[in-house]
């Protein structure tokens, strides 16, 4: 039981991780990873979000109409949004601002309603939150992976901390203001994509369509 | 009007709500394989969302905002944070309408929406969208404006998007990037073209 349990909670770290593998949960959050401190916060909240909505509806799962289902689970996790987001508004208001739209829009973020309704539903209260727990680390990692070389490739700093002085201020690193505008974020998920199906190699998809060399003879 | 029209092509190229704010990526990467498919899933969006941004924005004018109350004699409350779960419960109501609606009168378009139309509840441009016109404070004619750009301009993304991936199948991509990685960069470049009109002043 303890193994499975493990197993629940690190295997959407990286081998089943929401994000590079599931296609899960990519919506609300890029817009935040310009810098650091607010995607700290955004990841926060899902993880929250997230473990707790997956526990309350693994413990009524046996009460859940089937038909009705999708509608209860949103009730669910829209209030749990409003509680994250009323905490934010009240322990630090300067950076839900700037979080503008994105924490409401964790209701409608896949990972959660998907977790929901492929493992909640099905499994216990304490399997459930750990799962939650778990994938909500997973979405977590890459968020943070994104946010620091953003903020560190394009504005120098770390949690606004200056790590290579810009040339602005008399140092010797010219920001690289690509990495401020939403093009970026893009690029870097498609190579740590890249990287991790390399590692992984179970990962990769096949081609829908082969290229075949029908002029060498050798391999027909 | 000039200003409705500046709203318009802002709300359609610059502020693109899937190249320039990333709402709406989960269908956008997973069901833009095909033009036909990604065709009926923008127009479905462009439907829904003139409709629930101009209903959304009556709700919170004059049920939830502070002092939205006071025709009801009741000029201090203010239910502001009830937002997210009406927003939620008032698109999932619209959609379900809608499929009634299209169902029973336009079959036609139904069967041709077919499988996307319940799937937008849970698509972020929707309530991006609602978000979006509650945060800038728009008027009524501005978020009637707003939703259809909005949708329009997430449902130009989508089918540029599966154009391309149509094309791109018979190229020679990396094993890792197979797919989902490929997808990723193309998005990014294409996100890159979209910049080229956030300097249009209109």
């Amino acid at each position: 039981m303890a193994s499975k349990a493990k197993q629940v909670l690190l295997r959407p770290l990286i081998d089943e991780n929401p994000i590079t593998l599931q296609i899960l949960g990519i919506c609300s959050a890029l817009a935040v990873t310009t810098s650091l401190l607010p995607s700290l916060l955004m990841s926060l909240s899902v993880i929250t979000v997230i473990a707790f909505a997956n526990a309350s509806i693994g413990a009524l799962r046996h009460h859940i109409p089937t038909n009705i289902r999708i509608i209860v689970q949103m009730t669910i996790i829209a209030s749990l949004v409003i509680v994250a987001d009323q905490m934010l508004k009240a322990f630090a208001y300067e950076s839900s601002r700037q979080l503008s739209v994105f924490v409401g829009l964790i209701i409608t973020n896949c990972i959660v309603l998907g977790r929901a309704e492929a493992f909640a539903m099905k499994n216990s209260v304490g399997l459930s939150f750990l799962d939650g727990l778990g994938n909500g680390i997973g979405y977590s990692l890459i968020l943070i992976l994104v946010a620091s070389t953003r903020e560190l490739f394009g504005s120098g700093t770390l949690l606004g901390y200056t790590i290579l002085p810009s040339v602005s201020t008399g140092g010797w690193y010219e920001p690289n203001g690509l990495m401020l505008l939403p093009p970026s974020a893009f690029f870097i998920i498609g190579l740590i994509i890249w990287a991790i199906r390399s590692w992984k190699r179970e990962q990769v998809e096949g081609p829908e369509f082969r290229i075949r060399h029908v002029h060498r003879t050798e391999e027909m | 009007m000039e200003a409705y029209l500046s709203l318009f092509v802002r709300a359609v190229f610059v502020e693109n709500l899937a190249l320039a704010f990333f709402l709406g990526m989960c269908t956008f990467l997973a069901i833009s394989k095909k033009i036909e498919t990604a065709l009926g899933l923008g127009l479905a969006v462009i439907v829904v969302q003139t409709i629930t941004v101009p209903v959304n924005h009556l709700i919170y004018e004059h049920l939830l905002k502070q002092g939205a109350l006071a025709w009801a004699g009741l000029p201090d409350v203010d239910l502001s944070f009830l937002g997210f779960v009406t927003y939620i419960g008032v698109i999932a109501a619209l959609v379900q309408i809608l499929e009634m609606f299209l169902d029973r009168h336009v079959p036609r378009l139904y069967h041709a929406l077919g499988i996307f139309l319940p799937l937008i509840t849970v698509n972020c441009a929707i309530l991006g969208g609602t978000l979006f016109m509650v945060e800038r404070h728009y008027t009524l004619p501005e978020s009637v404006v707003y939703g259809l750009g909005s949708g329009f301009g997430w449902a130009l993304a989508i089918a540029a998007l599966a154009g391309i991936r149509e094309k791109l199948k018979y190229s020679d991509v990396p094993d890792g990037l197979q797919g989902l990685g490929i997808t990723f960069i193309t998005v990014g470049l294409m996100s890159l073209g979209f910049m080229m009109f956030s300097g249009i002043q209109l």
